[in-house]
Formats: structure tokens, C-alpha cells, sequence
């Protein structure tokens, strides 16, 4: 990650929230836009976030991995599911149910990603025909088994989708707490009051964070990283080294697809109760998009992560704000419009605008003995 | 400096390919501290009794004693643990990595007093850079140890293998084909740390096809021919010529026998090309030259100084910046291959299993590729199979390509066998320039001998000849006259009897008169 792509992710995040800062300025202070939006950036950038981490583990051991996508709707459903099951039929509590949801999504983003694996490790498919097998699997699997248990004749639901127990819980940073009594003016408090809100976001999101540096000390700093990547540089120099190449390659995936199926759970236990088909709306891409531009780094995928969460931040904002947007930005009131600008953004960075990146160079190859 | 301590032995090695008996019977030990030179063509079975020895393969008979006790080797990291370290003819280095971490891998923490097993133990850069100063000053290597590896000089590259192998621990080295890669000064360097090598105990096995070298540093010399061990023998008791017949099995002519050129009229005329390589870089640098009939002009220089793009773009294959090129005073510059061919230009490229042939197609398809489209073998747009069927058939013969049929996928024919495909079907038409890239690489010493008697064949015919080639002996065994390419410029131009091997290679090396 250079400079010249921390400058440009920069330079796009201040627009987007000096545009929504320059439209909300009638109804709300600037502070108090900019804080929400960091706290709804961080929150939506989640699942790019952990999509991408997944995609770094994947390639740099040298399996590109675009079944990213349908491993997070998979593992969306089925970690539903189970907290659906965990409390309605064997009548858990609901903090139980929620978290054996979350267990369940990750171990049904690993079971495809160990899919993925044997298809394109042991089998040598193609790894572009094997994520399109994952992704039209998950697509398949989860809209059949949605339709059939809830629907389907006999189901155990009876033609109704039950309630979900429901999300995971904020957890609360104590900022105000500890700034508030510093503050003599209302002003002082409102701004301790509105950075508190950055901080107060849900597990998973900031499991994704940590995860991001995590992954990078793993990966930079540790043994198995520098066997993962060397196994996705140049597998036969690892073979000579007494490297087992197919062992390093199966944990990666099925690592990468633990974090794709922890992206999962953010869409169906931690953002909203509910599934729907198709639930994950490209995101998946997206996050092979955010690791490309962060060039294969936890890191630089992050933050690509985060420009990708500020342009949904600033959707949100615009549906907010859409009474007072002056007129000669009316454009923004389509909500279509400002709907489009996370995939434009896409699509302009990995046109290139960033510059040349360099994927790991047996990313894609299968290994022969 | 050599005595008699057996530090590795080998016993009735056999090794069975579907096919093939790639080993049989080899036996073959080392001394300690002495430099044993395995010697063979290829396919003689010396990599394959190389693999058995690191654990790459496991041999169908036969046993390998380290310091007298019977090892199991199911793996490198058997090999490893008894102290053999292999420097592989492509070396096995991740570029993106520094000396230190490819020095480490899959031995992060041997440098500690204990080891240790859990994976996300933290790496200790800092003390295995030491580590790795500390072997390369004891050895006279000069590694940096935090330079990337891609960036390194190929010379440098190899010392890190080295390092590698030392770091583990290794008193047996094997070095695979260690020269081929190397400028005449860095294979002098190389020799020199082999003898500090050997000098503090290491025991060497030094594979190569190069005779001269053999003679020049090993202790002993095991020749080996299709799979079996012919002999063993000193550099005292033998030369090249005695060295050349063990392993071809028959007499060989080692030097080419040709008279004096008698060049006539130009026929290539190249003024100030510049082209660009793969990634967009500047490969060649405003080159001028001619080559006129009757005359081979060799091209010297180390791989990637800009060979590959000049011959591409002679060939038509790569985009032509700027300058110009004639072939017999047709300006031919940017134009497409097919017109080049037809203007009389026989290509033989470098890479000859991607650019020379289609290796799934036959041999007779493959001996028509290039006017396949012309009325020798075609009606209108039906090929005529019994034009091709005789074209091959004569062809096969005439430049005594070995296959069991000519309907046999050319990739099925050995290197040697599929280059004379190439050979014939380019020198057979009647051309006036032959372009030939590295034309023996990887060759064996029989095929090399009958492609250097063709080329000369060519040159008194009174064709063009342009040789380029990484290899010094061919380059001065074969030409006329002697251009030094080097970063894409031609830094010098000599008449073949002007030229000597140590002069050329400092101008390979990028070296200039200091006079």
C-alpha cells in the first residue's frame, strides 16, 4: 500500500462526506454528520471488509477465490437458519441462538470454501469455474432450501418465515462516560456524545477490524504467513523446503471461506434479522475489487473497504437529507443515482485509476508435483 | 585435498518411468570435500539420480548411505535433515521475498538452540540476517541479506541458493547445471567459492554437459550415458574429446570444421532499432549491424540484455519503435511475419516447444506451417495431403529427424528431434537470412554437433546467418564475426580471429577498455 493510494482513498472519503457535510448543514451540525457517518461507514464496510481478508488468504496462497460472493449469501442463510432452529424448534434463549447463528455461518463459509478447495487444489478445476460453481450453488441452494422449509409442503413453518431472535446487541464504548464530566459547554458534549457513536458499533464489525490486523500479523510476521505466501509465489521453491504445498492451500481457503461465511452473518444476524434471496447484492465482488486495489494486504483491502462503506454511508445520508438537497443538485435525489456510486467507484478504481497492482504470481496456478 | 572419507554413497540405484528406465544400477559416491562432476547428455538420467538423492523421487532399487548409514528419503526434508542441500538449475527463490526470508522458509526457527512447531511463532528477521552475514562472510559469498531477491544479478541469486543449503546445515551441495546461467566471470566466481567451499569440508556433486568446466574444477568425473554409469575418471587422465565419446558412446566432432567465409553482398541491413520488451521497457537501444551472404554473425551476450526482443522483432513478432530493417534492400520494417518469411527469412526461435512449434500437431503439419497456404502443398484452400506426406517423409530423412512415424504430435519427439523439425522445415525453403536463437540450448552433444554442421551447411551455401546466443563456445566455434549486445546496445563489433573468450566477456559483462 503506497502513498499514492492512501492519498487518493483519502481525498475520495472527504468528498463524499464534505458533500453530504455541505447538503445536511441546514439540519444537523457538521460534527454530528461526520460522526454518523464514520459510524455507518465502519458498519457497512464490514462485509467488504471480512470479504476481502477472505480473498487475501484465498489468492495469496495462490487460489483465486471469485466465490466469495456466494460463500457470504450461503453462510448468510444457514447462520440464519440455525438461530431460526436453535430457537424456535429447541427453544434456546436468544443470546444462544444468535451466537450458535454466527458459529453456524462461519462453519458454512468454511465447508464451501473446503469445496473450493478440493475443486481447484486436488482437482485442478479451472478456479474461475469453481467460484462460479459456488457462487450458482449458493445461489440455488439457499433461495431452494428457503422456499421448501418455510413454504414447502409440510415444512416444519408451516407456509410462515418465523420471527429471527433478533440481532446481535451494540456493544457501548464508554466515551461519553469517561469525556463528558471534561465538558462545561453543551457544544463540548455534543461532540463527545457524537464520537461515542464511532465507537458503539456491533461484534462483528469490530471483529473485522481486529481481523484485518490480525490477518496482516499472520501473514507478515508469522511463520505460516510466510509458508502461505510463499506457496502462492512459488509453490515448487516451498515443495524443495519440505513445504507441504496442498496442506498450506487447503487452510488458506478454507480460512478465507470462515471469513466470507463471518461476512455472512453480518448480513442476517447483525445488520437485519431477516433473509431474503440474493440477499447479498454483489458485495461479494466488491470485495474482490477492494482486495485487487488494496494490492493483496489486509491493510490496503480495508481501506478500500472503508471508501466502498462511506459511498453506501453517503446513499443512506442523501435518503436523510433528501428534502433539504438544494436544486441544483437535484440529480441526488434519485436514489438510484446515489445507489450507482459504490459500483461507478468500482468500477473507476479498478479500471485503474490507481495504478498497477501485482497479484501473487502462482495466484490461480494450480500446483503439480 | 581430497582423501578417501566416503561422505555419500550410492548403491544400484533403479529408477522406472511408464517407459523408461531412467536409472540402472547407478552407483555413485562422494568424498569429502571433493568436487565430483556428473557428467551426461540429456536424458541420461543425472537429474533423475539427482532427485532420488534429494528425496524428490523414491528409487525402485537400490540404496543411499550418508557417512555410511542407510537413509530413508521420502522428501527434501530427509535429504535437509542429512545435510544435502540442492541448488536447482531454475532456482527455487520467491523473487517478491528478501535473501533472509527465502533463507528461512521452512526453517524459520532452526537458528534458535530449540525448535519450535507452533505456526504462528513470529519470525526473527533480524537474527537470521545475521546468520546469513555470518555464512557469507565465512564462505566468501558477499550476500546482502536484505536486498529482494528479484532484484539480484542471476550470479547472486545462485549465491543465496548456496546460502540456503549452507543455512541448513548442508556439507553434501549438488549443483544442477550451476553455469548454464552465468557470464563466463560469474562462472569463474562460482568456481572460486566452490574451492572455499570444499576447502572447509563441503562436499560437491557438480552436474553439467560443459566439458570444459569439468576438467577445469572437479576432483573426479562420473560420465553417465541412457541411464547407466560408464565410468569414472579424473580431469588427469582424460580430455574432452575422451570425456565427449563416453557420453555420446561414439566419436564426436567437437570442433566445427569450416573454411573461411566468403561473404558477397548484404543481405540484412539494420539501422538504429528500438524496441520494447514485454513490460514496456526499452529492450533495444538504437542497434545498427549488417549480415551479408555467406557469413554467420554471432550475437553475444548474457540472457535479457535484448537478444530475445531484436530477434522478435527481426522476425515480426514485436513492434518496431523506431528504425529500420532491409532484407536484401526491402525495407520490411512493421511488417507482418508472413510477408518477412516470404521475403526469404528462416526463423529459429528461442523458445522452440512455444514459438517453433505446435506441439500437439504432427510432425508433417509442423513441416508445413510456414507455406502451408502456397501451391507446394495446397489447391486453392485444400491442403493436398500427399504433398505434405512426401514433404515429411523427404524431410525426415534428410535431416535425420528421429520418430516413429511422421503422423507422431511433434511434443512426443525429444528436444533434439523436435529442434531438427524446426530446422528442416525452415532451411529447406529457399531463404536468405537465417535468424537462429539460441539454436542448442538444452540439446544434447550429438544434436548440437549435426545443428552446427547444418548452420555452417547454410553460411557456405551463401545464405545470411544471424546467431544469437548465451552460449560463448557456440557463439565463437560459429561466427565470422562477433557482435556484443549488452542493456540493448551493441557495445562491440570484432572479426572472429580478433576475438578472445576473456575479452568478450567482460564486454558481456558490460565492462569497456579501461586502456
Amino acid at each position: 500500500m503506497d502513498l499514492r493510494r492512501f492519498g487518493f482513498i483519502l481525498l475520495i472519503i472527504i468528498v463524499l462526506f464534505g458533500l453530504v457535510v455541505f447538503i445536511g448543514q441546514v439540519k444537523s451540525p457538521p460534527i454530528v454528520i461526520i460522526t454518523s457517518m464514520m459510524a455507518t461507514t465502519i458498519a457497512v464496510a464490514t462485509p467488504l471488509t471480512l470479504g476481502a481478508l477472505a480473498g487475501v488468504f484465498c489468492e495469496r496462497a495462490g487460489v483465486v477465490n471469485i466465490g466469495i460472493e456466494g460463500m457470504m449469501l450461503s453462510s448468510a442463510f444457514f447462520g440464519w437458519l440455525s438461530a431460526i432452529y436453535m430457537f424456535h424448534v429447541f427453544g434456546f434463549p436468544v443470546g444462544v441462538s444468535i451466537w450458535t447463528g454466527v458459529l453456524f455461518a462461519i462453519l458454512s463459509g468454511m465447508l464451501m470454501g473446503l469445496l473450493l478447495a478440493v475443486l481447484s487444489i486436488t482437482y485442478k478445476v479451472d478456479q474461475i469455474i469453481g467460484g462460479t460453481v459456488i457462487n450458482i450453488l449458493a445461489v440455488g441452494l439457499t433461495g431452494f432450501l428457503n422456499r421448501q422449509l418455510f413454504f414447502g409442503r409440510g415444512s416444519v413453518f408451516g407456509g410462515n418465515v418465523p420471527n429471527s431472535p433478533g440481532v446481535l446487541p451494540t456493544l457501548h464504548v464508554p466515551v461519553t462516560e469517561i469525556f463528558s464530566p471534561l465538558c462545561h459547554s453543551a457544544e463540548c458534549l455534543q461532540v463527545v456524545t457524537s464520537i461515542n457513536k464511532v465507537f458503539d458499533q456491533k461484534p462483528v464489525a469490530i471483529s473485522a477490524i481486529l481481523l484485518v490486523f490480525i490477518a496482516h500479523y499472520i501473514l507478515f510476521y508469522t511463520r505460516w504467513g510466510l509458508r502461505a505466501r510463499a506457496v502462492g509465489e512459488h509453490p515448487k521453491a516451498a515443495d524443495t523446503v519440505g513445504i507441504n504445498v496442498f496442506k498450506m492451500r487447503y487452510a488458506s481457503v478454507i480460512i478465507g471461506g470462515g471469513l466470507a461465511g463471518l461476512a455472512g452473518a453480518y448480513f442476517t444476524i447483525e445488520s437485519v434479522p431477516s433473509f431474503e434471496p440474493l440477499l447479498t447484492n454483489g458485495r461479494g465482488f466488491i470485495s474482490l475489487a477492494a482486495m485487487i486495489f488494496g494490492n493483496w494486504t489486509p491493510i490496503g483491502a480495508w481501506t478500500a473497504a472503508l471508501v466502498f462503506g462511506a459511498s453506501q454511508a453517503l446513499n443512506i445520508n442523501m435518503q436523510l437529507f433528501r428534502d433539504v438537497i438544494p436544486p441544483q443538485l437535484a440529480i441526488l435525489q434519485q436514489s438510484y443515482v446515489v445507489g450507482l456510486i459504490p459500483y461507478i467507484l468500482t468500477m473507476i478504481i479498478l479500471t485503474g485509476i490507481i495504478g498497477r497492482t501485482t497479484p501473487p504470481a502462482a495466484d490461480g496456478v494450480p500446483y503439480e508435483k | 585435498m581430497t582423501n578417501k572419507e566416503v561422505v555419500l554413497e550410492a548403491k544400484g540405484i533403479t529408477k522406472r518411468f511408464p517407459g523408461v528406465l531412467a536409472n540402472d544400477k547407478v552407483d555413485f559416491d562422494l568424498h569429502k570435500g571433493e568436487i565430483h562432476a556428473l557428467l551426461g547428455e540429456n536424458g541420461a538420467g543425472k537429474s533423475t539420480l539427482m532427485n532420488v538423492l534429494y528425496g524428490l523421487y523414491k528409487a525402485d532399487a537400490g540404496e543411499v548411505r550418508v557417512e555410511g548409514k542407510i537413509m530413508e528419503l521420502h522428501s527434501p526434508k530427509d535429504a535437509i535433515k542429512h545435510g544435502i542441500g540442492m541448488v536447482h538449475q531454475h532456482f527455487m527463490l520467491i523473487p517478491v521475498f528478501t535473501v533472509t526470508e527465502n533463507i528461512m522458509l521452512g526453517a524459520e526457527t532452526d537458528h534458535r538452540a530449540a525448535s519450535n512447531e507452533n505456526p504462528l511463532v513470529k519470525l526473527d528477521r533480524r537474527e537470521v540476517a545475521q546468520k546469513v552475514r555470518d555464512l557469507s562472510h565465512q564462505y566468501g559469498l558477499d550476500v546482502d541479506p536484505e536486498a529482494i531477491v528479484g532484484d539480484l544479478p542471476v550470479g547472486i541469486q545462485q549465491r543465496v541458493e548456496i546460502v540456503k543449503a549452507l543455512y541448513r546445515k548442508a556439507n553434501i551441495l549438488i549443483l544442477d547445471e550451476p553455469t548454464a546461467v552465468l557470464t563466463p566471470q560469474e562462472a569463474e566466481d562460482l568456481f572460486r567459492i566452490m574451492h572455499e567451499l570444499t576447502a572447509q569440508g563441503v562436499s560437491i556433486i557438480f552436474i553439467t554437459h560443459k566439458l570444459k568446466e569439468v576438467l577445469k574444477v572437479a576432483d573426479r568425473i562420473t560420465v553417465m550415458r541412457s541411464g547407466r554409469v560408464v565410468g569414472t575418471t579424473t580431469p588427469q587422465e582424460s580430455t574432452e574429446q575422451s570425456l565427449a565419446e563416453m557420453m555420446v558412446g561414439r566419436e564426436v566432432i567437437l570442433t566445427v570444421q569450416k573454411g573461411p567465409a566468403k561473404p558477397a553482398e548484404t543481405v540484412l541491413t539494420v539501422v538504429d532499432l528500438h524496441v520494447k520488451d514485454m513490460r514496456g521497457l526499452h529492450a533495444v537501444r538504437g542497434v545498427s549491424f549488417e549480415v551479408r551472404a555467406g557469413e554467420v554473425v554471432g550475437i553475444a551476450g548474457v540472457q535479457g540484455n535484448g537478444q530475445t526482443e531484436l530477434a522478435e522483432a527481426l522476425t515480426g513478432l514485436r513492434h518496431i519503435e523506431s528504425g529500420r530493417f532491409f532484407l536484401a534492400g526491402k525495407d520490411l520494417t512493421g511488417k507482418p511475419p508472413r510477408v518477412i518469411t516470404e521475403a526469404g527469412l528462416a526463423n529459429i526461435p528461442e523458445d522452440r516447444q512455444r514459438h517453433g512449434l505446435v506441439l500437439s500437431y504432427s510432425v508433417a503439419d509442423n513441416m508445413m506451417l510456414c507455406d502451408y497456404y502456397q501451391p507446394r502443398f495446397s489447391k486453392g484452400v485444400i491442403i493436398q495431403q500427399n504433398l505434405v506426406d512426401a514433404n515429411a517423409a523427404r524431410l525426415i530423412k534428410e535431416y535425420d529427424v528421429r520418430t516413429p512415424s511422421a503422423f507422431v504430435a511433434t511434443g512426443k519427439l525429444s528436444g533434439g528431434n523436435q529442434q531438427k523439425v524446426i530446422v528442416a522445415r525452415e532451411l529447406s525453403r529457399p531463404v536468405k537470412l537465417v535468424v537462429a536463437s539460441q539454436p542448442t540450448r538444452g540439446l544434447d552433444v550429438g544434436s548440437i554437433e549435426y545443428i552446427h554442421k547444418e548452420i555452417i551447411a547454410m553460411r557456405d551455401r551463401g545464405v545470411a546467418v544471424l546467431l544469437i546466443s548465451a552460449e560463448l563456445d557456440e557463439i565463437m566455434s560459429l561466427s565470422d564475426r562477433i557482435v556484443v549486445m549488452y542493456r540493448g546496445q551493441i557495445v562491440a563489433e570484432v572479426d572472429r580471429k580478433d576475438a578472445t573468450r576473456e575479452q568478450l566477456g567482460l564486454w558481456m559483462a558490460g565492462v569497456h577498455e579501461t586502456a
